[in-house]
């Protein structure tokens, strides 16, 4: 993979000041740079050694500071799920609600107030699921929200079931002779349902996520990214995919960036096991949103 | 970005509809939502509630208001939520199969203390049942439908003018106690026309929910005020807050331990039972002397109360206690009746609220049950055939 597709804005800068202590005090120094943008009582955070949560989260505090959203208009809602615990850690207004439904909670929030920059933040088997519903209709509106979904293939929280996204012949606890099933191809279907603006990467592509949070959230529209994160203990570790690191290994080989596939490839955005995954932004389309046709409506109404 | 965003946050006062009307329950419902600030409605149609989601799709966007019709009522619910923590005074309207749906983010806003107000224009079930007919089959089910310990408050209108001025109420009491209110209305009141008066707008008081006077750095959003409820710091006031559903602590900081348990959950319901003076309604007719009682409420409470009529004119001493807030069940007014020795329960259902006022009368007062299984009222006669 290159880096020609990567846009200028995407350096690995940081925004934040670490100031050091006055005395030199090392503990200082190490600082995390966007530790003022975390609860820090709040942590320790839940998620285990290698999941692919935290750099999503990461990018994402990144892309706030780089699209210059201000702080008291940063608005973060989650559903259940590992993805979903986000609003504990993030120093955002924050809301965790229920399985499946931070989609339409977000978007009576949006709509209540329009200034706010409002992130639904959640796992694959919470948004596409339980919630799938909510989310080709936000998408078919063309809701002013931000939808990131972090898809880890499986149910992490509650020990490794397949679920919507769990590629076909995956094990899992709830799939032990091999998914049956066909996953949702989640760029696809966004695109299919009306999203504004859709990409994909995975967690080993920090610079693109920091540099597509940081353009998505100075978009309009429903907009979508996948985000592609290991799940060591559950999916990993079943699938013999292996550690953080190895699946990390393993976008490494196998990670294909859209721009490099041939029109008439027959290598599409769906995910199979260990064959290649297309990356890269799919859809980016300025059209009018919800709130601009509401607009109209109002107006017409007063008339 | 549309100039009508702030009314949601700052409704502009609509004095448009002061005065006497012929309205539908329904419209009635609707207009008193309008009337109380609500500037957000989230709904999906269903029989026998649609008038209302039909009538605010008219006059929401007039006054820069949102509607919206969503996928379903599980999104409809959680989207007023949105809308309530985000500032908005928020509203949907729904039936039995919709209200089912409803029940999961309906626990939510109680435990993340958002207030809203949910209509439930109650037809005959059990399921799809009689969708164009009465019942009062839910009652049960607003009190306990959402699972866990849940203490709900829920109003039943007994006329279109109830239906205008308990949807009021139920928005004063919402905000103030920073709860999911649930106006219980049933279908024959949603269907009927009738006078209903709109008084200009500030006569009725309306209750707003309390705010945070301390500095962000400062604020917890579940820390309660003297009467229990929590200030409460809207989306985008630079408050950062933690809002969940999980159990949790002071500062909306996810323990999921028996300690935090114990002392959010029974706060959730004292804050509910002890203020329940300041939002509780009863109707007491001809209860002076009453020997014999008839506890009925919504359409019902209007047909016992010709009961009770007919009754007396046969030499009878019966009364009519209507409890106008359902839940709580106002149980100390009904037991101030102790000299009553016969409680007639009047509802559309098998028997719901007859459990609790065999509860609360039990050790003084036999209570009977005359009901039906929906689809019609209970006839005066029949009650009064049970009060002899």
């Amino acid at each position: 993979m290159t880096d020609e597709e990567t846009p200028a804005s995407a350096g690995g800068t940081i925004s934040a000041e670490v100031t050091p202590a006055p005395n030199g005090d090392l503990a200082a120094l190490e600082l995390h740079p966007y530790d003022h943008l975390l609860r820090s009582e709040a942590l320790p955070h839940i998620w285990c050694q290698g999941c692919g949560i935290g750099t999503a989260l990461g990018a994402l505090l990144h892309g706030f500071e780089h699209a210059s959203v201000p702080v008291e208009k940063r608005v973060i809602v989650s559903g259940i799920g590992c993805s979903s615990r986000v609003v504990y850690y993030a120093k955002t207004d924050a809301y965790h609600t229920t399985h499946g439904r931070a989609i339409p909670f977000a978007t009576g929030v949006k709509l209540t107030n329009p200034t706010l920059n409002v992130v639904v933040f959640a796992g694959d088997g919470d948004l596409f699921a339980i919630g799938g519903n909510h989310f080709m209709h936000a998408a078919r509106r063309n809701m002013d929200l931000l939808v990131v979904c972090i898809n880890n293939f499986n149910y992490g929280m509650t020990g490794g079931q397949g679920g919507p996204t769990t590629p076909e012949g995956a094990l899992s606890t709830t799939t032990p002779y091999g998914n049956a099933e066909r996953p949702f191809n989640l760029p696809e279907f966004a695109a299919a349902a009306g999203a504004s603006y859709v990409a994909r990467w995975t967690t080993l592509d920090v610079r693109r996520l920091q540099a597509t949070f940081t353009e998505a959230l100075a978009r309009h529209g429903f907009r979508f990214v996948e985000v592609l994160a290991p799940c060591p203990v559950s999916f990993g570790k079943t699938n013999k995919i292996g550690t953080g690191a190895e699946e990390m290994e393993y976008y490494y080989a196998l990670e294909i960036l859209k721009s490099r596939i041939e029109s008439t490839s027959h290598v599409g955005t769906e995910i199979v096991l260990h064959r290649p995954i297309v990356v890269g932004k799919f859809v980016d389309l300025e059209r009018e949103t919800f709130l601009d046709r509401y607009a109209r409506v109002v107006a017409k109404a007063k008339e | 970005m549309s100039a009508s965003q702030n009314l949601v946050l700052h409704p502009e006062v609509d004095a448009s509809r002061t005065g006497a009307h012929f309205l539908l329950g329904d419209h009635a419902c609707a207009e008193g939502a309008l009337y109380a600030g609500c500037r957000f409605f989230a709904g999906y149609p269903i029989t026998p509630a649609t008038e209302i989601s039909e009538h605010l799709a008219e006059r929401l966007p007039e006054l820069g208001g949102q509607f919206l019709q969503m996928e379903d009522e599980i999104a409809s619910m959680a989207a007023i939520l949105g809308a309530s923590v985000a500032g908005a005074k928020s509203m949907t309207a729904t039936s039995g199969p919709g209200f089912s749906l409803m029940m999961e983010n309906l626990g939510l806003g109680y435990m993340m203390e958002v207030p809203t107000v949910v209509v439930n224009v109650q037809r005959g079930g059990p399921s799809t049942g009689l969708p164009t007919s009465v019942g009062q089959q839910d009652m049960m089910q607003a009190r306990f439908g959402s699972h866990g310990d849940i203490t709900m408050i829920a109003l039943a209108p007994k006329s279109p003018q109830e239906a205008f001025d308990l949807t009021v109420h139920a928005f004063s009491i919402a905000e103030r106690l920073r709860t999911p209110v649930l106006v219980m209305m049933d279908e024959v009141v949603a269907h009927m026309h009738e006078r209903v008066v709109i008084p200009p707008p500030g006569e009725i008081p309306i209750h707003a929910r309390p705010k945070p006077d301390v500095a962000p750095a400062k604020y917890r959003p579940y820390k309660p005020g003297p009467d229990l409820v929590p200030p409460m710091a809207l989306a985008g006031d630079g408050f950062a807050v933690r809002f969940t559903g999980l159990t949790h602590d002071e500062t909306g900081k996810a323990v999921t331990t028996y300690e935090a348990q114990r002392l959010l959950v029974p706060r959730l319901r004292e804050k509910i039972l002890r203020n329940r003076e300041t939002y509780e309604r009863t109707e007491l007719y001809r209860t002076e002397d009453a020997s014999t009682l008839v506890v009925a409420y919504g359409i019902t409470a209007r047909v016992a109360r010709r009961a009770v009529d007919l009754a007396r004119a046969k030499g009878q001493p019966v009364g009519l206690f209507r409890p106008a807030t359902v839940w709580p069940f106002p149980e100390e007014k009904l037991r101030s009746l102790h000299h009553v020795r016969k409680v007639v329960v009047a509802e559309i259902n098998l028997g719901q609220v007859l459990l609790e006022v065999e509860r609360i009368v039990g050790r003084y007062a036999e209570a009977i049950h005359v009901g039906t299984a929906g689809g019609k009222v209970p006839s005066p006669e029949a009650i009064v055939e049970a009060c002899e």
